[in-house]
């Protein structure tokens, strides 16, 4: 549920937004430059406290899908129980966003779980490294490229003998 | 992860006397798989780093090969200690996707076994908490009560412990007055074990010095860090899904919000221990008042398998189960996303379900609680003793199963 007057404010203040609903539930797809600005104005005007996840969908085969990754933002209002998702559409060589972790710390691990599942980049994140997979680990296992079956990355991980730890 | 001391960004001089300790990934107060290193300076904790992943099994990339009623299975797996909240919400959101109305008979029991599963996963926390501090009696009164969970389980869809009992659209089994008969009997005998754990444990002097002022959360830290569930209410954030937006019937059970605003390790112990007596309060009204009717939605949804007696007597019922067991026809999924959340024991437990028109999800992804929370402990842990860290990560109730999926 989103208030009428929480996306009139929105879309008053940044140029260049799609809303839709499904389900009772609204979302807005918002330029990659605003992102940081529209999170910041929907934490600190609008109330939105809580952010309940950061996630990423590769549209590589979906039907009718013009770019590559969404990312989505799930805010939630505790007050007025106002729910908005947030997308951000991103597309090869230039997957970087701009992180959110300035704005919410619960951020940081569900950026570094799309940036390991997906390889998405997130500008000005404290701590980007890989959280699931191995340090070692070169591919992005979410992405619809990457197989379900096979051989996997494994052999690619250093061998430590007894002898040498 | 931690510098070793030479290396660049490694510890100034000054800081050449903190240990670090190796805490897991097998170890017993962890209860599960994860790992932690610690940097301690005698017996504080100058800093944490989780490192997780050591279950990693892909159950997301799972999602995407595996049809909504196939998935369920792998649901069960993610927080195993309450399988059947994981089922509810699965499916609850593939249902948001869908577009099901479900019969009020279908919502009755889901509701009834979402909160049997939160009992069952307070005790278990509740328990585990008590067990690390020391409060093994405390442990042993849970444990006994799991037990009696688990048999009402089985009473209703065959399994102890990986449950499976939604389909899409419904149920795998109706209701037995077995079933019926066995919560009723949980209902009388279980508040009798709750006064004698409370007395046992709230207390305590050694328990109450364990857990007071450990591990502290303010509010404004638990919003911003995202918590939910049981720790975000220990810190004063009156947030409850059941309430704030009922899905099921929760809007029909009359129960309170257990919040709490000193934000500890106690605090968070007592806040579940109170929501177990509101649970069972929502499963004594929920089994008194179960409706009764059809406990799937009917053949003209195109969603859940007609009885056996509509398959065989009547054409509309043999075309519907064919259609649905055929492997190319199926489901229709609209090419939308939605998300939908429960109030699972833990927190918001909540998937983000992609649809591309089959019957198989084009993603989903799962918002685990466990995750989110885990990434509190660093913070929690923060100048504490190194006796402290179970429990406060037992008050966290870190299911590394559904952490790292």
């Amino acid at each position: 549920m989103l208030l009428p007057e929480t996306l009139q404010a929105l879309s008053a203040n940044f140029a260049g937004l799609e809303s839709s609903e499904f389900r009772g539930g609204t979302r807005v797809v918002v330029p990659r430059d605003s992102l940081l600005a529209a999170m910041r104005f929907l934490r600190d005007q609008r109330g939105f406290d809580l952010l309940v996840d950061v996630t990423c969908v590769d549209y590589l085969n979906y039907r009718d899908a013009t770019d590559r990754f969404g990312l989505v933002y799930l805010l939630t209002n505790t007050t007025t129980n106002e729910r908005v998702t947030i997308r951000v559409f991103v597309n090869e060589p230039d997957l970087t966003v701009p992180s959110v972790v300035p704005l919410w710390e619960g951020a940081n691990w569900m950026e570094r779980e799309v940036y390991d599942m997906f390889g998405i980049r997130f500008a000005g994140h404290p701590d980007l490294r890989r959280i699931l997979m191995p340090e070692e680990f070169t591919a992005y296992p979410l992405r619809k490229d990457y197989p379900l079956q096979g051989r996997g990355e494994r052999h690619n991980f250093p061998v430590l003998l007894r002898s040498e730890s | 992860m931690l510098t070793q001391p030479g290396e660049p960004g490694a510890a100034t001089d000054e800081q050449d006397y903190l240990w670090t300790l190796n805490f897991g990934p097998q170890h017993p107060a962890t209860h599960t798989t994860l790992r932690l290193v610690i940097r301690l300076d005698g017996e504080r904790v100058v800093d944490a780093v989780p490192d997780i992943g050591y279950l990693h099994s892909g159950f997301e990339k799972i999602g995407e090969h595996l049809d909504y009623n196939q998935y369920v299975t792998v649901t069960d797996r993610m927080n195993y200690i309450s399988p059947m909240a994981n089922n509810v919400a699965w499916h609850g959101a593939v249902e948001k996707l869908m577009g099901i109305e479900l019969t009020p008979r279908c919502k009755y029991l889901r509701v009834i076994v979402a909160e049997l599963a939160r009992i069952s996963d307070h005790l278990l926390c509740n328990g585990a908490v008590g067990l690390d501090v020391g409060a093994f009696t405390f442990f042993l009164y849970a444990f006994n009560q799991r037990e009696a969970l688990y048999d009402i389980f089985e009473t209703v869809c065959g399994a102890r412990f990986t449950n499976s009992y939604t389909r899409v659209g419904g149920l795998m089994y109706d209701a037995t007055p077995l079933f019926v008969e066995k919560v009723r009997a949980f209902a009388r005998a279980f508040p009798k074990t709750l006064d004698d754990m409370e007395r046992l444990l709230n207390r305590n002097r050694i328990f109450i010095d364990r857990t007071k002022g450990v591990g502290l959360l303010s509010k404004a830290e638990a919003l911003s860090r995202s918590a939910t569930g049981p720790i975000a209410r220990a810190s004063g954030v009156t947030r409850d899904l059941r309430k704030d937006e009922p899905y099921l019937a929760y809007g029909d059970f009359d129960f309170q919000v257990c919040c709490a605003t000193a934000g500890d390790c106690l605090t968070r112990y007592l806040v579940r221990m109170a929501e177990m007596r509101e649970s069972l309060k929502i499963v004594e009204q929920a089994i008194e008042n179960l409706p009764s009717g059809p406990v799937n939605v009917g053949i003209d949804q195109r969603t859940a398998l007609p009885r056996k007696t509509q398959v065989y007597s009547t054409i509309e019922g043999l075309i519907s189960h064919f259609e649905l067991v055929m492997s190319n026809r199926g489901f229709e999924v609209p090419n939308e996303e939605c998300y939908a959340a429960i109030e699972s024991p833990n927190g918001e437990l909540g998937f983000y379900i992609a649809g591309d028109g089959s019957d198989v999800a084009y993603r989903a992804r799962c918002r685990p609680p466990s995750y989110i929370h885990f990434a509190l402990f660093p913070y929690l842990i923060k100048g504490h003793t190194l006796s402290d860290i179970v429990a406060v990560l037992g008050s966290l109730n870190i299911i590394a199963a559904e952490l790292d999926r």
